[in-house]
């Protein structure tokens, strides 16, 4: 089991249940072909890494910061810049990949330093105040950042759909594969990434903190160092699952990778799944994004159904999916706390 | 034992720059008003910038206020304030919008009657939407901030879906009654009567909450809590009973706050209670967390900050409120006017 | 004893995951003050928080009278008459002197004589009613302290170390002070380290140890019992 670092998923369930995502990811354009499918597919993975990165702050260190889209942009924005800027190829993906990373990183520091010195709910609502600030910045430069519409790159051939390769089982190879792969490679090497460092001395003394930050500081552990390290890390991680979907998406917008949306269902994701597992992220990225897609489908067949009850449609109304998946998230706060993953490893 | 002296107590006098530094924040006020008049140059625009950031910062006070003093006196951290903003101005101005007659006719008393009752159906709404969201919502996390954190930003979804659900999807355009419409002019500046009219409210209502604070003994209890509302249990003081007083008389605020802001911009959305809570949160920030009266200087500050950037350097706005809040924990990490906790 | 005005049976209280008060049982006469003694961290300041409610009794009762009340909330019990005066002071710093007074006598106005007795008895006081209270000094702070509990009659105090660090001259202004108190046939219970405090006000005495109640008696049979006093407080009361 030293893949997964030594943290094995504990529960039979649970493995089925991870076993079956893992399958379903890595055979996705076999399984189920179709442009939405993969879509979809490749949406889950890279959500599970956003998610799974956010965890790391939030479940192992404790930490609740609503800046973490912004990351997610940052690595996304980079991605696009340079593919704007440079030559279409690989050299561009590289160079964008690797400043978001950084620019996150180093922005996380700036804020971490500045921020975890005072209570944690400051620490909340100034990461909520920064990002709202860097979302509206990057509308307002729409010179540098294209503004309101985004924008749209080309990325290397051999990740496009014009690239092709011939044929398997019925399944066009092409560069779109291609690309869907590059994606799912990546992220399930971040996911064994993140599973490492949480499993190591240094995600020990995360949770140390996270239990109780006195005694860390008592026992000779610089808990403002570990913090800010594990914002960085989180940071750089979002970073990269911003720029695997920019590679994949061809097009960024403040709407599609900055928006606080995406921060609240990171927290659905995260708080349903089970916080301070990394596997709760695989599921609840899983359940989210496959609500996300069809449960809205189904809202609007339901609605449909009850149209002549009074508001009964306008609860099942397929725009209104968030309310319901708002209150799973609080029922999941009170009920199951330890969310999905818990709840299958049986504990309370 | 020898007897006891004489008590003749003497307090060494407090230095200047003591007081100095307790009036420091109250200060800050006029003298961005004084920078912002440097900048500006002309008379009539900084004095409408001014008036203007007044009334934003009046209105936003009375949004935070509600949140800085549950924060203080129950350690109680509600992201789901924003959801009382927004229900409140949808409330009101579905009142006021009902009242059509009222508010077209060109009568200040009809006007302002009109506003009043939908400020008031507005408050009656989002106080008891704040006391059913106190029992079930935020009881059950007391004490555990991350939680709350959670919780309280769930409350806010769902809440604001159930406003598209109840007013749909739609934002709603609404003009303001005839007689608060339109400006008047002093010293060469056009100064919107409504602008005047939130000032003089938000004025009203923080010297009122400073009277009940004060010179109540609820306002006592109160203040007594956010140092040690354990000590306010051992005199007998039944202090869940004043926690949920509180919440409800904070979420009604808010509520107000929402059916001000509605009329200032003349159009509600179902998000507009989130969106003013970054501005809420960085007043609660550099005010100091449980501190009515920093929230009040604070708000002022980012009202004015906000408008007079604006004018000299639109695209840095938002940022220029993220400037002063970062300029301001620097100088005081807890925020101007923090609450000496007993804790 | 006849209706003992408190009364303590197997009491536990846990503080996070310590045990701290590990089977308590004690019974607090009326009209009297009863010294709690013991070393440091024996749970001398956990057994008064107890009993006004701000930790819960995990098993055992607690007997106001004849009346069970560990199931009441602090407000509650603080209603039924019991004051507390904490080792903080928890005195409102923010407050006026005369604010903190006016949250003390909660039934209403304190009435002149009582006004008038706590500013004969603490002058400071007086001089600074509208002063903010975290304005004082420590020794007046505490003076404050004790003055709101003075300020209703209650049925029972709790006082907990009222002395600590106080310069000797404040020190005997506050033992005049719990005289008074005494004289009007107040029931106290007070914790105490100051020896010479403990000999002057102390009728009964309970000596406690590991979160029990080792040895209860006069105050006038521990000060005769040398070796009693050193094994259980580890210092005798000679010096003075």
């Amino acid at each position: 089991m030293k893949i997964l670092a030594g943290d094995r998923p504990r529960s039979t369930v649970l493995t089925l249940i991870l076993l079956v995502i893992l399958i379903c990811l890595a055979l996705a354009p076999f399984l189920f072909p179709g442009v939405r499918s993969l879509e979809t597919a490749a949406r889950i993975c890279i959500f599970i890494v956003l998610v799974a990165s956010y965890d790391l702050l939030l479940g192992y260190t404790g930490i609740v910061s609503f800046a973490h889209t912004m990351f997610f942009g940052l690595g996304a924005y980079g991605v696009a810049l340079a593919s704007v800027h440079m030559e279409r190829g690989f050299g561009a993906l590289a160079v964008g990949t690797v400043a978001g990373a950084v620019a996150a990183a180093l922005l996380a520091l700036v804020i971490g330093l500045f921020s975890l010195r005072v209570r944690a709910i400051f620490f909340a609502m100034i990461t909520l105040a920064v990002a709202s600030a860097v979302a509206v910045l990057v509308s307002q430069l729409s010179a540098i950042t294209g503004g309101e519409d985004g924008l749209n790159y080309s990325i290397p051939r051999e990740l496009t759909p014009a690239f092709r390769l011939g044929e398997v089982a019925g399944v066009r190879i092409n560069g779109k594969l291609l690309n869907y792969y590059l994606v799912f490679g990546s992220s399930l090497m971040l996911v064994l990434l993140l599973l490492r460092i949480v499993n190591s001395p240094f995600g020990r003394v995360l949770q140390a903190i996270r239990e109780n930050d006195f005694r860390a500081e008592a026992v000779g552990y610089r808990v403002v160092w570990y913090r800010v390290t594990a914002t960085c890390l989180s940071a750089a991680v979002a970073a990269l699952a911003g720029s695997l979907f920019a590679i994949w998406l061809r097009y960024v917008g403040p709407d599609t990778v900055l928006s606080f949306e995406i921060m609240l269902d990171i927290l659905l994701m995260v708080v349903i799944g089970g916080m301070g597992t990394i596997y709760g992220a695989v599921v609840g990225a899983t359940i989210f994004v496959l609500a996300q897609n069809y449960l809205q489908t189904l809202m609007g067949s339901a609605a449909e159904a009850v149209a002549g009850v009074p508001l009964l449609p306008d609860l099942l109304n397929p725009d209104r999916w968030l309310l319901w998946l708002g209150v799973l998230f609080i029922l999941s706060v009170y009920f199951f706390p330890t969310g999905i993953v818990g709840r299958l490893r049986g504990k309370a | 034992m020898s007897a006891a002296p004489d008590h003749t107590p003497t307090m060494a006098a407090v230095a200047l720059g003591e007081r100095l530094a307790k009036a420091a924040p109250l200060l800050l006020v006029p003298v961005l008003v004084l920078a912002g008049y440097l900048a500006i140059g002309t008379t009539s625009s900084w004095l409408t910038l001014t008036v203007s950031g007044l009334a934003m910062g009046m209105m936003i006070f009375i949004m935070a206020s509600g949140l800085t003093l549950v924060f203080g006196l129950m350690d109680v951290i509600n992201f789901g304030h924003g959801a009382f903003i927004s229900v409140g101005a949808f409330v009101g101005i579905s009142v006021l919008l009902s009242l059509g007659a009222w508010t077209g006719a060109p009568s200040l008393a009809l006007n302002v009657g009109a506003v009043m009752l939908a400020v008031f159906a507005a408050m009656v709404v989002t106080g008891l939407l704040g006391w059913g969201f106190e029992r079930v919502i935020v009881r059950p996390v007391y004490g555990a901030h991350l939680k709350q954190i959670l919780v309280t930003v769930g409350g806010l979804i769902v809440i604001e879906q159930m406003i598209h659900v109840i007013w749909g999807p739609d934002e709603i355009f609404l003009t303001r009654p005839e007689m608060l419409k339109g400006a008047v002019t002093f010293a060469g500046a056009a100064i919107e009567k409504y602008r005047l009219l939130a000032v003089a409210v938000g004025l009203v209502l923080f010297v009122l909450m400073r009277v009940v604070f004060r010179h109540t003994k609820v306002g006592l209890i109160v203040r007594a809590g956010v140092e040690n509302g354990e000590m306010v249990q051992a005199l007998g003081y039944r202090l869940r009973l004043v926690f949920v007083g509180v919440f409800i008389a904070g979420s009604a605020l808010a509520g107000l706050g929402g059916v001000m802001w509605g009329l200032y911009q003349e159009v509600i959305t179902a998000g507009m209670g989130e969106e003013m809570m970054i501005l809420v949160f960085i007043v609660v920030i550099i005010g100091g967390l449980g501190s009515v009266e920093g929230a009040f200087i604070g708000a002022l500050l980012v009202g004015l900050t906000q408008n007079y950037v604006a004018f000299l350097a639109p695209k840095l706005a938002l940022i220029s409120n993220i400037g002063l809040m970062t300029v301001i924990l620097m100088w005081r990490p807890q925020g101007m006017l923090p609450v000496v906790k007993a804790k | 004893m006849s209706d003992p005005i408190l009364t303590l049976r197997g009491v536990h209280t846990d503080i996070a995951r310590y045990h701290i008060l590990q089977g308590v049982d004690l019974a607090i006469p009326r009209g009297e003050v009863t010294m709690l003694l013991g070393r440091n961290g024996v749970g001398k300041t956990t057994t008064l928080r107890t009993v006004i409610g701000h930790w819960a009794v995990r098993e055992g009762e607690i007997l106001f009278g004849d009346r069970p009340i560990a199931h009441l909330s602090v407000a509650d019990r603080a209603r039924l008459g019991i004051g507390f005066v904490p080792e903080d002071m928890g005195i409102f710093s923010d407050l006026t002197v005369e604010e903190n007074m006016v949250l003390a006598a909660r039934s209403g106005r304190m009435d002149s004589a009582r006004q008038d007795w706590i500013f004969a008895t603490f002058p400071p006081l007086k001089t600074f009613w509208r002063s903010a209270a975290g304005t004082l000094s420590g020794g007046q702070k505490q003076m404050l302290s004790i003055a709101r509990v003075m300020a209703e009659e209650r049925q029972l105090y709790l006082i907990d170390e009222p002395t600590k660090g106080l310069a000797p001259a404040i020190i005997s202004t506050m033992v005049g002070a719990l005289r008074e108190l005494k004289a009007q046939g107040a029931s106290i219970l007070l914790v105490e380290q100051n020896f010479a405090v403990a000999k002057a006000l102390g009728d009964g005495v309970a000596v406690m140890e590991n979160g029990r109640i080792a040895w209860t008696g006069t105050m006038a049979q521990l000060a005769a019992d040398r070796e009693a006093q050193e094994s259980l407080m580890g210092l005798s009361m000679e010096a003075t």
